[in-house]
């Protein structure tokens, strides 16, 4: 009796946990609002059209340095498909996603040299990365022409230059709502486009951590195996002690 | 007939090359003799609970923080240019390897929060008290090396909060007076955290402190077996014993009844230190800071630098203080001393427990109610001061002119630091004073 009642204990402690997980999270973004990055992991056709436009449009400034494009087979990607329209010419399928620009030039031309995108989700979180992408907008005082109010919330500047303009267009900001305006359209409309900006941000936290998925499905079994060893250690232990008065 | 004989025959000549094995080892080590002492033989009370399962599930962390240290250590590279990228290496290209780091990096915290509740199971049932001086002060001596552990070990990972962490804990070594800068300067083996720190913290974390924690975790687990455990009813089972055997009344070896009894604490312990690592092994920033992701700069300081969730009830401490002043007639410097030295002593200050407890009482359950209270307010600080310091001081924003526009946070952190140590330097007086039940001859279960 005296052990189940230890087991509820554990149980609750372990109920309590939760509670670490609320605050902490929010601090780095504090200020800027940020809409929620709809992130499946499972979704194999928007990671892959992730892949594709990270390759096309960030993979030249931003390396991937801890990502070998071989990995992209998880995502449901053949060996051939990678070879014929991911790799860089010379590159080899186990090789990781580097990029040819030197950080030290990259620092003369940007004011920053271009992070390492690896795991950039995990430093930002997704939501952050999702509304970053979306927050673009003309700002012709600054040296870029771009500013991101995601990026810095208080200045409102970002050394990165609107990169996928072409695609979402160009947004200005009313300074008296604060909010931003599509002032001249792209190639995609605005679902489109947050479509785009979505799988491109399913991507990164794919490539932020790739064993998540495997993670948790071992989780399950390591839960059941451990379960099932509990009532058998339980029945071991009550058998012992019958004779413990 | 025939087939049985001939298995009983086996057996009987199997039993007589084992026994005749274990003399040849018992006449040449005390093989026999320490397995009676410490498991079959060693009496425990019956009545042990819940919080009873912490020291082992604390022996059983360790085990497991350096068999997954090993591994690690064969794959990570104490480099500063390198250890970033290893550490990804291990999460990524080495089988398992993700694994293995989500299994050291939540057993970092799992260790804390195991001995939290170990600790404090000393502290209600008065673990501490004579004759178990000695194992409390084992013990609080493996708090602070497990306390390096975390620190050293965090250093590697070589992320933003690694490498701000380690420069704001080694400068508080500046405010020692005189000898300060120096020694913080002999600690990083540089001017500032950089690779020559990092390849010293490796070697503390890898083999200085784990030698010096596993020798204490014996001579804890020694010094328990000399005298006995403690219960909850805080009674001492040996002064009670049968006439013939000499074994407490109360008694129970500890094998088997305590090995299958923490068999079962093991697996519920292992269930939720899998959820962790398999569902949320960021623990929502608090076991992996976000922040520890992004490459260690020197030339760039997080607008947040907090500590790792076990230290922060120090750390709040720390804050709390109001700097020295300095005094411009005697050329004295301003200085963060006296935080330093409040932060200092809220960790040493459990070591002076069995002196300051005065109760002809151990356990909470014959203590009166104002111990009680006093528990609970230093329970509640705690948790206060631990949640403050994950936050920025300015979190609940400033008081009025009236007080001066202090940062709220920092008052109450204030409040509830003078809390926690009236627990410590009032319990000779509360606890004399308190009214105590009468404790019975046998444990109650």
């Amino acid at each position: 009796m005296k052990i189940k009642n230890s087991i509820i204990k554990a149980l609750l402690v372990l109920a309590f946990f939760p509670y670490f997980t609320l605050p902490l999270s929010a601090v780095a973004n504090e200020g800027a609002h940020l809409d929620k990055a709809p992130i499946d992991a499972s979704n194999h056709a928007s990671l892959q059209r992730g892949a594709r436009t990270f390759i096309n449009s960030c993979l030249n400034c931003h390396s991937a340095n801890y990502m070998r494009y071989n990995r992209l087979l998880e995502i449901g990607l053949t060996e051939k498909q990678i070879k014929d329209n991911l790799l860089f010419a010379g590159d080899k399928v186990g090789d990781t996603m580097r990029v040819t620009m030197n950080a030290a030039e990259a620092k003369k031309w940007f004011g920053v040299a271009p992070p390492d995108l690896s795991v950039e989700v995990r430093a930002r979180g997704a939501d952050w990365m999702y509304s970053y992408l979306r927050s673009f907008y003309r700002d012709d005082a600054s040296t870029t022409g771009w500013g991101n109010c995601v990026f810095d919330p208080v200045t409102c500047k970002v050394s990165m230059p609107h990169v996928l303009y072409e695609l979402q267009g160009e947004q200005a900001m009313n300074h008296e709502t604060h909010a931003l305006e599509l002032s001249k359209p792209g190639k995609l409309s605005v679902a489109e486009y947050d479509t785009l900006a979505g799988d491109l941000t399913n991507f990164l936290a794919f490539m932020a951590e790739p064993t998540k998925q495997q993670r948790n499905r071992l989780g399950w079994f390591v839960l059941l195996f451990l379960g099932i060893l509990l009532v058998l250690t339980y029945k071991l232990k009550k058998a012992y002690w019958k004779e413990i008065h | 007939m025939i087939n049985e004989t001939v298995t009983e025959k086996n057996k009987s000549v199997l039993a007589n090359v084992f026994n005749d094995g274990l003399n040849w080892v018992d006449q040449r080590f005390p093989l026999t003799s320490n397995i009676k002492a410490h498991l079959t033989e060693y009496y425990a009370p019956k009545n042990f609970n819940f919080w009873y399962f912490f020291g082992s599930l604390s022996l059983l962390v360790l085990v497991l923080q350096i068999v997954t240290g090993i591994f690690l250590t064969m794959h990570y590279k104490p480099d500063a240019a390198l250890a970033f990228a290893s550490v990804e290496y291990i999460m990524r290209d080495v089988p398992w390897g993700w694994l293995i780091r989500y299994m050291h990096s939540t057993g970092a915290s799992m260790f804390f929060i195991v001995v939290y509740l170990h600790m404090f199971r000393g502290i209600i049932y008065g673990s501490y008290r004579n004759p178990r001086e000695l194992i409390w002060l084992f013990g609080v001596g493996i708090f602070l090396c497990l306390m390096g552990e975390a620190f050293f070990g965090y250093l590697l990972p070589w992320g933003q909060m690694s490498y701000w962490g380690a420069q704001v804990i080694v400068n508080l070594f500046s405010a020692i007076p005189f000898i300060g800068p120096d020694v913080s300067e002999w600690l990083r083996g540089d001017y500032l955290v950089s690779d020559a720190t990092l390849n010293r913290f490796f070697a503390f974390h890898v083999i200085a402190l784990p030698f010096v924690l596993v020798g204490l975790v014996a001579a804890h687990i020694i010094a328990l077996h000399e005298v006995g455990s403690n219960n909850p009813d805080g009674i001492e089972i040996k002064k009670l014993k049968d006439k013939k055997t000499g074994i407490p009344l109360d008694g129970i070896p500890f094998h088997p009844y305590y090995t299958v009894k923490d068999i079962v604490g093991t697996v519920v312990f292992l269930m939720v230190f899998s959820v962790v690592i398999f569902f949320a092994p960021e623990m929502g920033g608090y076991f992996l800071e976000a922040n520890n992701f992004v490459p260690a700069n020197p030339l760039v300081t997080p607008a947040h630098i907090a500590p790792v969730w076990y230290f922060t009830p120090y750390y709040s401490i720390l804050r709390a203080v109001p700097p020295f002043p300095g005094v411009s007639i005697l050329g004295i410097p301003p200085s963060l001393f006296p935080g330093v030295a409040a932060m200092g002593l809220s960790v040493m200050v459990f070591a002076f427990l069995p002196w300051l407890d005065k109760s002809p009482v151990k356990s909470i359950r014959y203590r009166g109610s104002l111990y009680k209270q006093w528990l609970a307010a230093f329970v509640v600080s705690f948790i206060v001061l631990g949640y403050l310091g994950t936050k920025p001081s300015n979190v609940w924003g400033q008081f009025g002119v009236w007080l001066g526009n202090a940062d709220r946070a920092t008052v109450v952190a204030r409040i509830f630091m003078i809390i926690y140590f009236a627990f410590f330097i009032l319990m000779p007086w509360y606890t004399k004073k308190d009214k105590t039940l009468v404790v019975p001859e046998r444990v109650t279960g």
